[in-house]
């Protein structure tokens, strides 16, 4: 049997998981492993951030589906890593970062560049692992990529210190994984589905409220059959956008504190919920008390503790959403569900009504509306693009004026809400997807987080396209301070903020701008079809607001509209 | 409606989950009355008995939380069966010379045992159940605890009773 040192056997082991890129950045402790990587034929995107790197794996993952994977080095390089991975672990994303740590006979003494990553991050990881001999080595990483993509997928986080990196041991592949604490169940109960098909038998104002479960399960095929087959409306979570066709008839918008009128009133209205892949967080459920109050809610999860957390529900059922909504669609038999009952009918057309009476509209005036801005750029983009964003009002315009058909489409930090995502998350869409248009849909805050990853777009010729919704602000807590604090806009405008056209082309990028509404079609196109990278500056009307609003703890169904 | 529980938790026996499970309690909120850890007759595997309260919904996120700590086995909720409890409690109790018989009796009845003997004050052993640990306490607080080491609680099913 051969012997491989830890960095040989680290990178043999990302091969055999099927990795063929990493986002990393180097550093004392993980020289051995750089060294080695020179000689593999692994991919790897120097960033210019550990944030950068972590946010990219993340954005890699939620494109492709695979395990994205991140290397970093000890101390600075570890806590620079923490933003992302909450990130990730938040909207349970299955990354694998692996850290450089000092030697082990130094852990513990306050090493140069020693701090304790996996203490750090317990909290806001799936699992983390500090591995103190190199003979564990394969069968730690092997388990780190095995509890990151299944179940609910989640960060992993490997501390590998300097010495394990370095010494030898003789190498075999790992048998396959079995952990007796870690079975997460994937086929649901029979017994509970039964329910569920009688439930839709019954139910005359139906509703169907699916979130990121069903994006990570890829179980959007079985979704629209359970909806289209069942003529069941279908909202959705900032999650699940792209769960369900955005175009399609049956589909509401968004729901929650920016949810459509529409999707908002169908919740508080509807008789029965079938809830796939969402945890009821508070940005949708608004007062939970008031939320979906005459519903009888049936929640489909593989995560136990997503279930009766924050609302309790009649039928809960644990599995898989795409095996889940599968069985399901088995079990119904249509032809025992017979026509589709008046009153069901009367629901579609109230719902149909909603949309003609509330839909969603913004004033357009001598000054570019950046709802405008997004609409131009669903419309030139035929909607094929890969979004991501940066959090504030960019990102619900992007969710409400973007319309989304495919899972991995949408890219957005939902459950942490990190500015900053935005860019790198492009970056590591780009790589995951080089044929498709990415584009970051951003704040002029936000950027300014991570903007150094023009730089890396730039060197890999990654072409991402930044359309910056400039307002001068940040816009969402400027319109919280308008709504609910005087207008008292305390260290929310920018009294200087870089010209973005000017740092573009310092990156060497392509820098466009655009200032009056009759530009914007203009700067889009030509962005779009230009083979570099570009950051397009959309100078917008400063106090514009996104609504529907929901205030905080309010109930869902009272929006404020305008 | 908040009732005390007592959780049997099978862990790996490896460095850290401790801590995995303390941060859980303390990131959440959740309350940890007293918390028991040691080895259990297979090898690599501890058991953490763990005192909690909360009304059933908090209780039933706590041990889903728990159980979705990666190195954790297998969570009991012995509450709702019959189980059998214990603690072991030294306490250092002010004896004079006129009270040392009193104290004596005491002890006896619960069937503590006196461990160490000072000129003014005895350390007493005792074990039993929370409540027969309340009471002998209140019995010698009129004599002035000077200190007490408890243990926290361990606990385990009654074999026969709960397999019915
Ligand atoms: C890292 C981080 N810091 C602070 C916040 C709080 N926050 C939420 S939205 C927002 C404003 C964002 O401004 P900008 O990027 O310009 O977007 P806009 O809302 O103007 O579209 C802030 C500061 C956050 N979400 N993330
Ligand atoms: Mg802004």
């Amino acid at each position: 049997m051969s012997k491989l040192t830890g960095a040989q056997i680290l990178l043999r082991m990302l091969k055999e998981e099927g990795v063929d890129t990493i986002f990393g950045y180097p550093g004392g402790v993980v020289l051995d492993i750089y060294d080695e990587l020179a000689r593999t034929d692994l991919k790897h995107i120097l960033v210019r951030h550990e944030q950068g790197a972590v946010h990219a794996a993340d954005a890699y993952a939620r494109a492709s589906g695979k395990v994205g994977v991140c290397l970093v080095t000890s101390g600075p390089g570890a806590t620079n890593t923490v933003t992302g991975i909450a990130t990730a672990n938040m909207d349970s994303i299955p990354i694998v970062v692996i850290t450089g740590q000092v030697p082990t006979k130094l852990i513990g003494n306050d090493a140069f560049q020693e701090v304790d990553i996996v203490g750090i991050t317990r909290p806001c990881t799936k699992h983390n692992y500090l591995v103190k001999d190199v003979k564990d080595l394969a069968k730690t990483i092997k388990e780190a990529f095995h509890i990151a993509r299944s179940g609910r997928p989640g960060p992993v986080l490997i501390d590998l210190p300097k010495d394990v990196s370095i010494s030898k041991t003789s190498f075999k592949l790992p048998d396959d994984v079995q952990l007796r604490s870690y079975n997460p169940t994937y086929v649901p109960n029979r017994k509970q589905l039964l329910k569920v098909v009688d439930m839709i038998k019954k139910a005359k104002k139906p509703l169907i409220f699916s979130g990121g479960g069903v994006i990570l399960s890829r179980a959007h095929k079985e979704l629209a059959e359970l909806a289209k087959k069942n003529k069941i409306p279908v909202t959705s979570t900032l999650m699940g956008l792209g769960g369900f066709s955005g175009m399609d008839p049956l589909w509401l918008g968004m729901l929650g504190m920016h949810g459509t009128y529409r999707a908002n009133m169908s919740v508080s209205e509807c008789d029965l919920m079938i809830a796939v892949g969402v945890r009821f967080d508070d940005r949708v459920t608004g007062k939970t008390d008031e939320f979906a109050p005459y519903a009888k809610i049936v929640q489909i999860d593989i995560d136990p503790t997503s279930i009766q957390k924050n609302i309790q529900v009649h039928v809960p059922v644990v599995g898989d959403c795409k095996i889940s909504l599968e069985l399901l669609n088995q079990m119904i038999d249509h032809e025992d569900m017979g026509e589709l009952k008046p009153e069901h009918q009367q629901w579609l057309d109230r719902i149909d009504n909603w949309k003609k009476t509330t839909p969603q509209v913004y004033d357009q005036t001598d000054v570019i509306k950046p709802q405008y801005v997004i609409e131009k750029l669903f419309e030139l983009t035929k909607g094929e693009a890969i979004i991501t964003t940066e959090v504030g009002q960019n990102q619900m315009w992007a969710a409400q004026y973007y319309h989304f058909t495919q899972p991995g489409q949408f890219i957005s930090s939902g459950g942490l809400g990190t500015m900053g995502f935005g860019l790198p998350a492009a970056v590591g869409a780009q790589v995951a997807a080089p044929d498709k248009l990415v584009v970051d849909i951003a704040g002029d805050g936000s950027i300014q987080m991570n903007i150094q990853e023009m730089a890396t777009a730039v060197q890999y010729n990654l072409p991402v396209k930044v359309v910056i919704l400039n307002n001068g602000f940040l816009g969402m807590v400027r319109q919280w301070q308008q709504l609910f604090y005087d207008k008292c806009y305390s260290s929310t405008k920018f009294q200087h903020t870089p010209d973005f056209v000017k740092l573009a082309e310092a990156y060497g990028a392509v820098g466009l701008r655009a200032t009056k509404p009759e530009e914007v079609e203009k700067v889009l196109k030509e962005g779009i079809v230009c083979k570099k990278a570009v950051i397009m500056d959309f100078v917008v009307e400063p106090e514009e607001c996104v609504y529907p609003m929901v205030p905080a703890g309010a109930p869902i169904s009272k929006m404020l509209l305008v | 409606m908040t009732k005390k529980h007592i959780l049997s938790i099978l862990v790996d026996n490896e460095p850290g989950v401790l801590s995995r499970i303390a941060g859980l309690f303390s990131g959440r909120g959740y309350n940890i009355d007293s918390l028991c850890v040691a080895e259990t007759a297979e090898p690599f595997v501890s058991r953490i008995t763990m005192v909690t309260k909360g009304d059933s919904m908090i209780l039933e996120q706590i041990k889903k939380q728990v159980n979705k700590i990666i190195n954790v086995i297998k969570v009991t909720d012995l509450t709702d069966q019959e189980f059998v409890e214990r603690e072991l409690v030294l306490l250092k109790v002010n004896a004079k010379a006129e009270h040392r018989a009193e104290i004596l009796r005491i002890t006896d009845i619960f069937r503590g045992q006196v461990v160490d003997v000072g000129q003014e004050h005895f350390t007493i052993n005792i074990i039993g159940d929370t409540d027969k640990i309340t009471a002998i306490l209140t019995l010698l607080k009129p004599f002035g605890i000077r200190e007490i080491a408890r243990t926290g609680c361990i606990a385990m099913f009654r074999e026969n009773k709960s397999k019915s």
